[in-house]
């Protein structure tokens, strides 16, 4: 019956792997290894463009909570935070994005999908008012957008004991939070805030500093300023003024 | 000497009959049905939310960023796994002929998984996520998963400690593959710092953190969703059509060449990114090598059925194998090609990707599934109610996963060209977004069709499973399936 090139199949294959499970089982993850290892180890001792690390610092404790929420809401499933060295995308959302950027980004917000558009250039490019409409009722601002309101933002506060022990594990991650933050993470968020909130009332807002929608604006503005400061430092080593 | 190597269970036909453990072949069994419709309707729902977007229903529960993982993790991890469980529990003592090594840890197996899938439930829609796509659950349920994983594994290789039958087939290669490196993906992806009950950061930052889970993440498609479907295929394939596995020599080839090249292919999900320019070219590589041994698995199983293909026409069990392989050759075709630097700057952050996904879960994963649950349900239960719905369901899901992958195959194309649109005057020729979003409208909505036919085909087979099993008839699964193959 077995006429197919099965007929003679190669016997030492057979003779010292197939018939003994654990060395097949050794094997299996000797070949898993080397790729993982190859790829994964130099990532481990990555190190940034000093030139441009020095302008990167970690998000400030209430910019925290606003990226904790922003990952709560899964935003990351239909916004990248990844500009492409293309000039369609230089074009449409800011310089491109360099790897010493996300050096404080635990977990990374890269994202996979552009349902909507890339938000690592945001910050700055709207005022918080735009945000704060845009969040509550997003066709208010941006007329045949598909996203949902967020209206729970507006009625739930962020806690500044989770505020706290976020913080206190990121620096135990080994992030260098400066002084006046980690020495009172949410006195520090609620100042923070409390400028936000301050800042809304021009455009006749009232919202309390203590909302989540105040933590998530803190974020979004955040977005991208690293950037600028490195390329206002690039154009001034070019002596380009 | 080695002429029954290339037909499972062969072997030994002439040994005393062996109590095998049915019971947990059952409990699986049902808990693959139970959690493909959870799965596909989740699925179904998160498409609507795109083509109408009040179907987030203005709460925070039901919102597209909460309820995709749901989709993404029930139909992997709970539709997916439990299909993988299934089969390993039913051919594993078949193929060594023994019962499993415990019933105690395949009860704790059981139980434990199940139980985690309920927890990914009933966190997800809370917004507890660490964010990493197919590793969202949260440290505790990690670690739950961390020790059901060990529990399984150490019933899995006590049953091949003692097993009857010297010979490990191919099938078993593929499954301990599957043991072993999901352990390993699991581990090293989610290793954090919990700040409370329901939150973590990740020890890695930025590109790292990223290759660390894209690596997960690619392998979790390649050592969750293919060498286990592969072992699969490797063992219900041949059963279905009663013919040998076409070469034995292919199946050695494919199987190291493929475990060996896939771990390499996660950087391909970070072309064009921050990530460093030499891991991106040779996870690239790697990603177009990949074509050779999935190709060669996809042509060692179609050609098994040489000299049966007649009974493709006949024998729906057959039909869902031939499509499930022939739609893990395209998909497989089509990653390789995506992995192309050119093609990916297009295809990247676009419905593309999606369909392509989808040609994966919905054609090969959904399609061996579905096979392999009709070709147990007669051999447990001894009859199929209502064999002509099989057939239907046949054509609902085929023709839902067409509508689905070219309706997503156009929105990726129209997205992709519009963004990267520049005019001869230097400017975006599309420079307001939601202008774009708003074309790809009518696709979404046919995406949504393709979606709802494949889950009415899913129903129409749990009814009829439940109709099968309510109808009661004597389990009587060693006769058929362990009676000689020919």
């Amino acid at each position: 019956m077995n006429t197919n090139k099965a007929a003679n199949p190669p016997d030492w294959h057979r003779r010292l792997i197939e018939n003994k499970g654990g060395l097949m089982a050794v094997l299996s993850v000797a070949a898993i290894a080397v790729g993982s290892l190859v790829e994964l180890v130099p990532m481990f001792t990555l190190e940034f463009e000093p030139r441009e690390i020095e302008h990167v610092t970690p998000y400030t404790p209430l910019e925290v909570a606003g990226r904790d929420i922003y990952i709560r809401e899964g935003c990351y499933l239909c916004h990248s935070q990844w500009v492409r060295p293309f000039r369609s995308e230089t074009l449409r959302y800011g310089e491109w994005s360099r790897a010493s950027e996300y050096a404080y980004d635990q977990p990374f917000q890269l994202g996979s999908r552009r349902i909507g558009p890339d938000l690592h250039r945001v910050g700055g490019k709207y005022n918080d008012a735009w945000h704060y409409e845009h969040m509550k009722d997003p066709r208010s601002t941006s007329p045949g957008s598909i996203m949902p309101p967020y209206k729970w933002l507006y009625d739930a506060s962020w806690s500044g004991d989770d505020i706290d022990a976020s913080v206190a594990g990121l620096i135990t991650l080994g992030q260098p939070f400066p002084q006046e933050q980690a020495g009172n993470p949410q006195a520090h968020a609620f100042k923070q805030a409390k400028a936000i909130s301050e800042g809304l009332k021009e455009f006749d807002i009232e919202v309390s500093a203590d909302k989540e929608i105040v933590a998530l604006i803190a974020y979004l503005q955040r977005l991208g300023q690293d950037s600028k400061a490195m390329a206002e430092a690039r154009a001034a080593a070019e002596g380009g003024e | 000497m080695n002429v029954h190597v290339t037909q499972p269970e062969t072997q030994g036909s002439a040994a005393p009959a062996v109590d095998y453990d049915e019971k947990i072949v059952k409990q699986f069994f049902t808990a693959t049905v139970v959690w493909a419709l959870v799965g596909m309707l989740a699925g179904v729902w998160v498409a609507l939310q795109l083509a109408w977007w009040p179907a987030n229903l203005d709460n925070p529960y039901t919102t597209f960023g909460r309820l995709r993982p749901l989709h993404t993790n029930a139909v992997i991890f709970a539709f997916a796994g439990n299909t993988v469980f299934l089969g390993i529990y039913h051919s594993m003592q078949r193929l060594l002929k023994t019962r499993m090594f415990s019933d105690a840890l395949s009860q704790f197996h059981f139980w434990g998984w199940q139980l985690i899938i309920v927890a990914a439930a009933l966190t997800l829609p809370f917004g507890h996520t660490q964010s990493k796509e197919y590793a969202e659950l949260i440290w505790p349920i990690d670690i739950a998963i961390a020790v059901v994983w060990v529990v399984f594994a150490i019933n899995f290789f006590g049953t091949i400690a003692i097993r009857k039958v010297k010979h490990l087939y191919v099938a078993i290669w593929f499954y301990m593959s599957f043991v072993l490196t999901v352990a390993v993906l699991h581990i090293v992806n989610n290793l954090s710092l919990p700040v409370s009950f329901t939150k973590s950061y990740p020890i890695y930052s930025g590109m790292t953190d990223a290759l660390v889970q894209w690596w997960y993440g690619h392998n979790a498609v390649a050592f969750f969703l293919t060498t286990p479907f592969l072992g699969l295929m490797y063992y219900y394939l041949p059963k279905a059509a009663n013919r040998p596995v076409f070469s034995y020599r292919l199946s050695i080839i494919h199987f190291w060449s493929l475990v060996f090249l896939y771990i390499w292919a996660g950087p391909h999900h970070l072309l064009y990114s921050a990530l460093p320019d030499w891991a991106q070219t040779v996870g690239a590589a790697f990603s177009i090598m990949l074509i050779a041994p999935s190709w060669g698995g996809m042509l060692n199983g179609l050609l098994t059925l040489r000299g049966a293909w007649d009974r493709v026409r006949t024998d729906p069990v057959l039909k869902f194998f031939v499509v499930a392989v022939s739609f893990y050759g395209m998909a497989t075709f089509e990653g390789p090609m995506m992995s192309i630097r050119p093609v990916n700057g297009l295809a990247h952050f676009t419905n593309w990707v999606v369909g392509h996904v989808h040609s994966g879960a919905l054609g090969w994963n959904g399609f061996m599934g579905f096979g392999i649950l009709y070709f147990l349900a007669p051999r447990i239960f001894g009859r199929i109610a209502k064999p002509s719905w099989v057939e239907t369901h046949f054509w609902l899901g085929t023709i839902g996963i067409v509508l689905y992958i070219v309706s997503m195959w156009s929105a990726g194309l129209t997205e992709g060209l519009m963004w990267r649109a520049v005019g001869e005057d230097g400017l975006l020729q599309y420079p307001n977004f939601v202008s774009i979003v708003d074309r790809l409208n009518l696709f979404y909505w046919i995406r949504f069709l393709g979606g709802a036919m494949y889950l009415v085909g899913a129903v129409m087979m749990a009814w009829n499973l439940w109709l099968t099993a309510r109808g009661g008839g004597s389990p009587d699964a060693e006769l058929p399936v362990a009676a000689p193959a020919k």
